[in-house]
């Protein structure tokens, strides 16, 4: 998908906007995206029935005209359910996008701007690094207790170390950058030369980064609900409500396929938008990056 | 290399230090009396007081930390409250099941990871390429743990091919093990799969436009003696690099995957921990798995320094 971004060679300036816009992984992630956060928006006027309400007679009811996909052991209707979780989903992805994006950003270019602060910062973003990233967060959300808040400072401090590690990597280019130098030579402080010329323009990778963990948060989010761990019941959420199907894959599989079907599509559009910003705002950049 | 070896070593302790470190923060960490909520609403006050001497939770919290880590230099995590044993023999009893899921995971997905961004990279842009693009995608898109159970859905229930779950273990019948095996470890694996994918096949377009292969080309080898000996080496650097990153995710999903599929894994032994909050099982879990993975990674990287001197001499 790389050449797109290279297409034409425009010897114009065109806007970055403009560039996104007509990059077609841009478009479709943006669509899919888009149509997902509408529906979390409008969950209540979207959902055709009440997602926590009870309805014994229809229990573990097939898909069919009231039920579009069917209902669980309780008789919930499953696409209401399905509405009302993806906004959990993405409420705790935005929570954790910008714990990580702002935190990350100011560890990352304390790490790279300073030179002391580099080892300690480090060390301990790497030690975090070393625990596999969900396990790390269901220890933590158990420790602190099963809610919508608890699961985001625990996928937080999860992928905090990946903003913090490329935020570096960039504030170390661009700290060797000339305006940075005739900045300092007309006696700028520290503080006004990491907020006005070395963040601003250390950003673009740390969009890119943010855009693949909105996507890993809500897979990750997922795996809290299904263990337990995540929001707890009735709250719906798409993990929970694909842990409510799992004792039922015989006689009632649409519980769980359909949730994670909305999974799936959520985390689609975002790593397209993810690979597509990556494509049109540094083309050099590859999917190690991830 | 023995430079480098030592030097790589030494890194690694801090690393392992942050990591202990954390493991015993996250438990000492927890809101609340620890005590009564592992105990339940119906313990007597005595029994409670005995369950606070076994954690330690009399004991000032500095105090703790070190009795904690004089043990573990001797190998000892602790005391399991459920299971009433050591965490230390409870988790390597466990461990072959999760190792061995893990790696046949890591397997497949180099091996059809791989193969897959090979394949596309030879023609950049062709249908070919963007359909295995596409597949990646999808496949680093999916959630793994839903994905097992719409593999059990599918091939247990429906068609009848696999069991639906269990373990044999490799030792008492190896094909049995792959049976049990097929599906986690597929589920499991999909996600790598598309990321090595995607990777192998942009370090693979960066290989084909070098300089000597051209000259191969151009000296009229076969296009495949090219793209397997001339390119395929190079590419090998970068796909043993995330395939070391692989490891650590596959840990992780492996604990969820154990739990869909009824492996009796230390995924399932850290999970069950975490719903009935047997704390030193947990922190003896985390722990172990963060230190196998920085194990892994160390490996990979006097692997690789092995294989490629530039990466010994370099910086």
């Amino acid at each position: 998908m790389a050449s797109e971004a290279v297409d034409g060679a425009a010897p114009r300036r065109v806007g970055v906007v403009a560039r996104a816009l007509g990059h077609r992984g841009v478009l479709i992630g943006l669509t899919l995206f888009g149509a997902i956060v509408l529906v979390a928006l409008f969950a209540d006027w979207i959902a055709p029935h009440d997602p926590v309400r009870n309805n014994f007679r229809y229990r573990l009811g097939a898909p069919n005209a009231i039920h579009w996909l069917g209902t669980d052991r309780f008789g919930r209707d499953i696409l209401s359910r399905i509405i009302h979780g993806t906004r959990v989903s993405l409420r705790i992805g935005l929570m954790v996008v910008a714990a990580t994006g702002i935190i990350g950003a100011l560890l990352g270019a304390l790490a790279g701007y300073f030179r002391a602060a580099d080892g300690p910062i480090m060390r301990v973003m790497d030690g975090l690094m070393a625990f596999p990233g969900i396990l790390l967060a269901v220890s933590l959300a158990a420790a602190l207790g099963p809610s919508e808040t608890n699961a985001a400072i625990a996928l937080s401090v999860a992928y905090t170390p990946r903003t913090a590690r490329i935020a570096r990597a960039a504030v170390l280019v661009v700290r060797e950058m000339e305006y940075v130098e005739a900045a300092r030579a007309l006696g700028a402080g520290h503080l006004h030369i990491l907020a006005r010329h070395i963040l601003p323009n250390s950003l673009t990778p740390l969009v890119v980064q943010c855009t693949y963990i909105f996507a890993l948060s809500i897979l990750a989010e997922a795996v809290l609900s299904f263990i337990g761990v995540g929001p707890p019941p009735p709250t719906p959420s798409l993990g929970g409500v694909i842990a409510d199907g799992r004792d039922y894959m015989l006689e009632a599989p649409w519980i769980s396929l359909f949730p994670g079907l909305m999974i799936a599509i959520t985390v689609l559009g975002l790593n397209l938008l993810g690979d597509g910003l990556r494509d049109v705002l540094d083309p050099r950049m590859k999917v190690e990056m991830r | 290399m023995l430079r480098y070896t030592l030097g790589r070593l030494a890194s690694a302790i801090p690393v392992l230090f942050v990591v202990s470190l954390v493991s015993f923060a996250i438990i000492a960490l927890v809101p609340g009396d620890m005590a009564s909520e592992m105990a339940g609403p119906s313990a007597t006050a005595e029994e409670l007081q005995r369950l606070r001497v076994q954690l330690g939770l009399d004991k000032p919290i500095l105090q703790r930390m070190l009795e904690w880590y004089g043990a573990l230099l001797r190998g000892d995590l602790g005391e399991s409250v459920l299971l009433r044993r050591s965490v230390t023999e409870a988790i390597l009893e466990r461990l072959p099941v999760t190792l061995g899921l893990t790696f046949l995971a890591l397997f497949f997905s180099i091996i059809f990871g791989v193969l897959a961004g090979m394949v596309a990279a030879v023609r950049p842009n062709s249908w070919t390429d963007q359909g295995v693009m596409a597949l990646a995608l999808i496949g680093l898109s999916l959630p793994d743990f839903w994905l097992g159970l719409v593999f059990i859905w599918a091939f247990a229930v429906q068609l009848g091919w696999l069991p639906t779950g269990g373990y044999v273990p490799f030792g008492e019948n190896p094909i049995g093990w792959l049976r049990s095996m097929a599906m986690p470890a597929t589920a499991l694996a999909l996600t790598q799969m598309g990321l090595l994918a995607r990777m192998t096949r942009a370090s693979m377009l960066d290989v084909l436009r070098q300089d000597y292969v051209r000259t191969a080309r151009a000296k009229g080898l076969p296009g495949w003696v090219v793209v397997f000996r001339h390119a395929g080496a190079n590419v090998l650097v970068p796909i043993i690099t995330v395939a070391g990153v692989s490891v650590g995710i596959l840990l992780g999903g492996a604990v969820v995957i154990e739990q869909v599929f009824s492996l009796p894994g230390v995924g399932r032994l850290i999970i069950g921990a975490i719903q009935r909050r047997d704390y030193p099982v947990i922190q003896g879990g985390l722990l172990l798995t963060a230190t196998i993975f920085v194990l892994v990674n160390l490996a990979v990287d006097l692997l690789y320094a092995a294989v490629d001197p530039r990466v010994r001499y370099g910086k």
